[in-house]
């Protein structure tokens, strides 16, 4: 894909929907909507706005990076806990118009972007380093 | 279900912040590939000063990644490879997680035409 893609830890979730974007806007970015299928929220879809996303297990602190209506919605992803400084991730969703509704696409990054010092000197991936350990692991194990 | 993930990231932070630095995650391989070894001999093959290395060795320690063994004035290191299992699960355990969220999207969805 792209380099960026290369130097992450990413998660990639995508499905054809027989809805169409604007439908799937709304349960994307309505707190009730975004309750229903994901979690209690105080969400609003306006960059720089810092939300919860609150279960029983505890809380994931969010804030939004991107709002492109019924296109792009992207938001920081750090889960709650006062020891740690918390995993650094940012959940993209992406919405294409289809002839029968919609793709909609999600990638959980395990790094953002924004913060060089992840990026910087890195030699190579994370799924390359992933894979080369485990085979490094197989090989002794 | 839900505590998977979250206990997930939260015990893969610390690992991917110490393996995110290039000279740690080559220090981390060597152990792993090579054994056990002494600052010394990290030191001498890894481009950067002793203090340098024994700051990354910390750093590693500190997320479970090493252990430290003192034998005299020297100090041996060698990897704990279990360490890294939450890291290597965390993409499948995400994925797992946004799957289930996306059937419930759906559901609502089609909840949402009627």
């Amino acid at each position: 894909m792209n380099q960026t893609s290369a130097e992450t830890l990413s998660v990639v979730v995508e499905r054809d929907m027989p809805h169409p974007p604007e439908k799937i806007w709304r349960a994307l970015t309505q707190p009730l909507l975004i309750e229903e299928w994901l979690m209690k929220n105080d969400f609003k879809p306006v960059v720089g706005h810092r939300f919860d996303l609150r279960a029983d297990w505890g809380a994931v602190d969010c804030q939004v990076l991107a709002v492109e209506p019924v296109k792009a919605l992207s938001y920081t992803w750090n889960v709650s806990r006062d020891d740690m400084a918390g995993l650094t991730s940012v959940v993209t969703w992406t919405l294409t118009p289809t002839s029968t509704g919609t793709h909609l696409r999600m990638e959980q990054s395990g790094f953002h972007p924004d913060q060089p010092r992840y990026y910087q000197g890195a030699k190579y991936g994370w799924q390359k380093f992933l894979a080369d350990l485990e085979q490094v692991l197989a090989r002794i194990d | 279900m839900h505590a998977a993930p979250a206990a997930a990231s939260v015990v893969a932070d610390a690992l991917f912040k110490s393996l995110a630095d290039p000279t740690r995650r080559s220090l981390f391989e060597r152990l792993c590939r090579e054994g056990e070894q002494t600052v010394a001999a990290l030191t001498a093959r890894a481009g950067v000063s002793q203090p340098a290395v024994s700051k990354h060795l910390a750093v590693l320690k500190q997320a479970g990644l090493v252990r430290d063994r003192h034998q005299g004035r020297q100090t041996h290191y060698s990897a704990q490879r279990d360490a890294l299992v939450p890291l290597i699960n965390w993409t499948s355990q995400m994925t797992g997680f946004w799957e289930s969220r996306f059937d419930r999207l759906e559901d609502l969805l089609n909840r949402m035409d009627q």
